[in-house]
């Protein structure tokens, strides 16, 4: 049962912030829902007052600069990134892992900047996003701030938003010549949430087949979404073989902090971080030579 | 404090006054008496909630009611004109898409949205359309089979 609340509709972001500030922890942001309602109906959420940011038309933007790369507003639907031919052609991992997210419905209502800020940790934009080295731009009254994706998340549900701050954009750099980023999520029926998930980029360099940068990110791994730093240590600077891969996918799974409960044990999510870091880093590095 | 809603529903203006807890499904179907709708999971998971708002497919369970304030619904019931059959209708009926029913709404609704968006789908296309949509009984075949019938141009309508 969801408890009554105050409603309040602020049309610019001047005036969400506004609220925010005036309600501070009696308040809760909605954008598109999809994940926030559920946890009201079940009673796990219950502000007094509920801001509506979802029309606010001024955050819902993808734009697309060869120099500063993509910048995707907060409330940009799920469904425009998958059908946005800038995203497609430029930074396709995106629009491929949207696609593979919920269903149409929910792609459709719920916003990109609404699934960061849930902060689940086996969400699907996260451990893309962070493969792809983006950042995040807050705002509040005081100003605006800029983190690293990576630096987003605190523990499970938890974000690194400042009361009285909202997520405003998402910004996601130009993609290095000969780069190759993939993400696979295992899951029992397709478009659920990740059992696991691992999102890969190689950016390889001018001689033959030498990896000068990787970026590994695991969904559903641990408490947050993760970079497997250790498992990038392995690949990084060399040419990438087989037996490299398989020692990354090894290293990886001890890095991953794994809970067990109904969907899989914590040794089966081990096991497919093995497995998926190795795979996706092949793939990804197939991505990269054609790049 | 109850909020004004104002919005259309398959063509038809109304304005409610509306706690703003209230569910787009419960508006729909308690305070609109749109049956049609059905309320499977009340979780985001099956679909059979689903209508079609301001021309996207969205699970009306899944839906603040305010947030289709000043919109668009097309609901189920919308679909038919007077007595004669929305194609998609049809077509599930000749194919035999439904047995105990209860998805079957969401079903169409989705299926119309799929083909607003895209008149021509693979069969692959149809299948990513609906995969929002859970159903028990049939096992889908019938309803993608109903489908390609309407893709083909089996149900064109008469002029």
């Amino acid at each position: 049962m969801i408890r009554d609340f105050e409603y309040l509709t602020p049309k610019t972001l001047e005036e969400a912030l506004t609220l925010l500030d005036k309600y501070g922890d009696e308040c809760k942001v909605i954008a598109g829902g999809q994940s926030l309602l559920i946890l009201m109906k079940q009673g796990l959420v219950a502000p007094e007052y509920l801001i509506d940011i979802k029309g606010i038309t001024e955050l819902n933007y993808i734009k697309s600069d060869a120099k500063e790369g993509l910048r995707i507003g907060a409330l940009t639907p799920h469904r425009a990134i998958e059908k946005s031919p800038v995203v497609r052609n430029g930074f396709a991992v995106l629009a491929e892992m949207e696609n593979r997210l919920a269903s149409i419905q929910t792609r459709n209502w719920g916003t990109i900047g609404g699934n960061l800020c849930h902060g689940d940790p086996a969400g699907d934009p996260a451990p893309v996003l962070i493969a792809l080295n983006a950042n995040l731009k807050m705002a509040s009254l005081k100003g605006e701030r800029t983190t690293a994706i990576e630096d987003f998340f605190l523990d499970y549900f938890e974000t690194a938003l400042e009361p009285g701050e909202l997520l405003t954009e998402i910004q996601v750099p130009v993609v290095p010549p000969r780069t190759g980023t993939v993400y696979i999520k295992f899951n029992v029926i397709e478009s659920d949430l990740a059992t696991v998930g691992v999102a890969v980029s190689i950016t390889l360099g001018s001689s033959e087949g030498i990896c000068q940068d990787v970026r590994i990110a695991l969904g559903a791994a641990a408490s947050t979404p993760v970079r497997a730093k250790q498992a990038e240590a392995v690949l990084r600077g060399k040419k990438i073989t087989d037996n490299l891969l398989r020692e990354a996918g090894q290293i990886a799974s001890t890095e991953a902090e794994p809970i067990s409960d109904i969907y899989a044990s914590e040794e089966y999510r081990r096991e497919l971080v093995k497995v998926l870091v190795k795979r996706v880093s092949r793939e990804a590095l197939a991505r990269a030579k054609q790049a | 404090m109850k909020k004004e809603l104002r919005f259309t529903v398959n063509g038809q203006p109304y304005e409610l006054y509306i706690k703003p807890k209230t569910i787009l499904v419960e508006v729909l179907r308690a305070h609109l008496g749109l049956t049609g709708t059905k309320r499977g999971c009340d979780s985001s998971s099956c679909g059979a909630c689903t209508v079609i708002l301001n021309g996207m497919a969205v699970k009306s369970c899944s839906v603040l009611a305010l947030q289709a304030n000043g919109g668009e619904v097309l609901t189920v019931e919308g679909l038919a004109k007077g007595n004669e059959l929305h194609p998609l209708q049809k077509a599930f009926l000749d194919h035999g898409a439904f047995q105990c029913g209860f998805c079957t709404s969401g079903m169409l609704m989705s299926s119309k949205a799929l083909l607003d968006e895209n008149p021509n789908p693979t069969k692959e296309q149809i299948k990513e359309g609906i995969d929002g949509n859970i159903c028990r009984c049939t096992g889908y075949n019938s309803i993608i089979r109903a489908l390609t019938g309407v893709v083909k141009g089996e149900y064109k309508e008469e002029k």
